[in-house]
């Protein structure tokens, strides 16, 4: 579903210039569930940016849905994947109603009004038809990530992007969340890439897991490795122990 | 050592909230909320990790200790003692002098609870020109050998920086370094690592736990995050809507469902299931409805 070769990011010129992801390849069978797990600062959100398209300071190759995108994409392509951000106090339009967040992307895509698709797409994630109606101030950090999830399907793409979507959440919401995202993959035959720094998440709804440090990756793990606590490399020993303190 | 004895019970008056909750009940509205009702725990010699939702009252438990709770809140308590005189009855001016000094509260986020318009050298100087009374060249040597204490390299570089051209985790070290300068009696820490990468998490919470050891301090610790505080923390009170359902020593003799709910939604990959358990509020209500 998803390739990627050879994937180089750098920002700056000259003496700024940051290599920032460093020739990175991996593929993702569609259904499969690839998690990047790192420290702030290694590149994993680069590379989530790059799959999604908003940032295009990529060179190598990305295919998507067995298509090679370019930097510029067409709206089809855009279609294909879409990204949950980390904040859902920041990724909401904050003086618009849930129903304007919502049916803004079929509008953008010229597939019509969209507030027809409001609702459904807010039963869909598990929220009450009445919240079309309110402001994000009006949700809690949960709810909001939970429409969140819902404006990333309106186009219904083959691919979700999740950039540490429950980071910003309590535990128990965080069970939810991780919940409802297990339920869209089956019902939807959704492919995700999920980043984040938390190992003990990646490790639940993953069926790989690539460990990245300074835009490399150093490792490959797997959901046995994690059972039986065979994790050999230094680094994502590390990790993983940090995320049982 | 130090000792606080803390019964609160905190209301929120209605007047100031009506604009902003219109759509929901106005039951809510009408009667005030408690927002923590008969909280009691005693901080000595153990170290106190408080944990519950968001919206479970445990961060107004801090503030209201520290009162700076606005001045809508309400605050009550049978007993609220700070080195056996009632915190309530101090005037502002008095409460001032304690804050930072002997009692000191650690904030969630470095890139909100830091001064944005001052260098990093500068606020911890000034901790210790207001509680010690240094002057200014005792203070910065006083407040570079802090940094150093939390093991900041390149203390001079760094005391030059703004808080936003130093990492999250740098931050909070700094935050720390400015809270724990006046070798408080009394440290709040409200999620002091929520805002951090997994990774610097453990570092962060070793050096609180090396300061706080080292000033002979109670530490508070104020998390959603059991797993973390059951390794920090002696005693565990649970709060749940504004009170505490249990307070527990360790993990393993949780009881309330509540508690088992939260230690049960945390993903573990060494016992990996297919889905998560969530909270069973239901039982959770029914259970708090029981006598």
């Amino acid at each position: 579903m998803i390739e990627v070769e050879n994937l180089e990011v750098a920002f700056g010129k000259g003496d700024d210039r940051k290599q920032v992801v460093k020739s990175v390849s991996f593929k993702v069978a569609k259904g499969e569930t690839l998690g990047i797990v790192g420290e702030s600062g290694c590149g994993k959100s680069t590379v989530l940016r790059s799959l999604a398209g908003l940032d295009r300071h990529w060179t190598g190759r990305i295919a998507l849905a067995g298509q090679d995108v370019a930097k510029e994409r067409t709206k089809q392509q855009f279609e294909l994947a879409q990204m949950v951000f980390q904040d859902p106090y920041g990724s909401i339009h904050p003086r618009h109603r849930i129903e304007r967040v919502l049916a803004e992307l079929l509008r953008a895509m010229q597939r019509g009004e969209g507030w027809d698709r409001v609702v459904p797409a807010l039963e869909r994630v598990g929220l009450p038809a009445a919240f079309a109606e309110r402001f994000p101030h009006e949700l809690s950090g949960g709810q909001r990530q939970r429409v969140a999830i819902a404006r990333a399907l309106m186009l219904a793409p083959q691919i979700l992007l999740l950039d540490e979507p429950t980071s910003a959440l309590d535990v128990s919401v965080q069970a939810e969340v991780l919940n409802l995202l297990s339920d869209l993959r089956e019902e939807q035959q959704l492919t995700y890439v999920l980043v984040s720094h938390d190992l003990s998440v990646i490790a639940h709804m993953c069926d790989r897991v690539l460990v990245m440090k300074e835009g490399v990756f150093v490792d490959e793990l797997t959901p046995e490795a994690f059972r039986g606590g065979e994790i050999t490399q230094a680094y994502s020993k590390t990790l993983f122990e940090a995320s049982f303190l | 050592m130090p000792s606080v004895t803390c019964w609160i019970r905190a209301m929120s008056a209605p007047d100031q909230t009506i604009l902003s909750v219109s759509k929901l009940s106005s039951a809510v509205c009408a009667k005030p909320v408690l927002a923590v009702r008969d909280v009691s725990f005693e901080l000595g010699a153990e170290r106190l990790g408080i944990v519950g939702e968001s919206g479970s009252g445990k961060s107004t438990v801090g503030r209201a200790i520290m009162r700076l709770l606005p001045n809508s809140a309400r605050v009550e308590a049978e007993r609220l003692d700070f080195e056996g005189a009632p915190l309530l009855d101090l005037n502002e001016g008095r409460m001032r002098k304690l804050r930072g000094h002997k009692m000191a509260l650690i904030m969630q986020d470095p890139r909100y609870s830091l001064n944005p318009v001052l260098s990093v050298g500068k606020q911890v100087a000034e901790a210790a020109k207001l509680h010690l009374g240094s002057g200014k060249r005792e203070a910065y040597a006083a407040a570079a050998a802090m940094l150093e204490r939390v093991r900041i390299a390149d203390v001079e570089r760094t005391m030059r920086l703004y808080p936003h051209q130093i990492s999250g985790g740098m931050g909070q070290r700094v935050m720390i370094a400015m809270m724990l300068l006046a070798k408080p009696a009394v440290v709040i820490a409200d999620e002091p690592t929520s805002a951090l990468d997994v990774s610097v998490r453990g570092d962060v919470l070793k050096l609180l736990d090396e300061l706080v050891t080292e000033n002979n301090s109670g530490p508070v610790l104020i998390s959603h995050d059991i797993r973390m505080v059951a390794a920090f923390c002696q005693r565990i009170p649970v709060m749940y809507k504004g009170h505490v359902v249990e307070s527990l020593t360790r993990l393993e003799d949780a009881s309330h469902p509540y508690t088992k709910g939260l230690i049960a939604a945390m993903p573990d990959p060494r016992h990996p299931a297919k889905r998560l358990q969530v909270l069973d509020r239901k039982a959770i209500d029914a259970a708090e409805a029981r006598p």
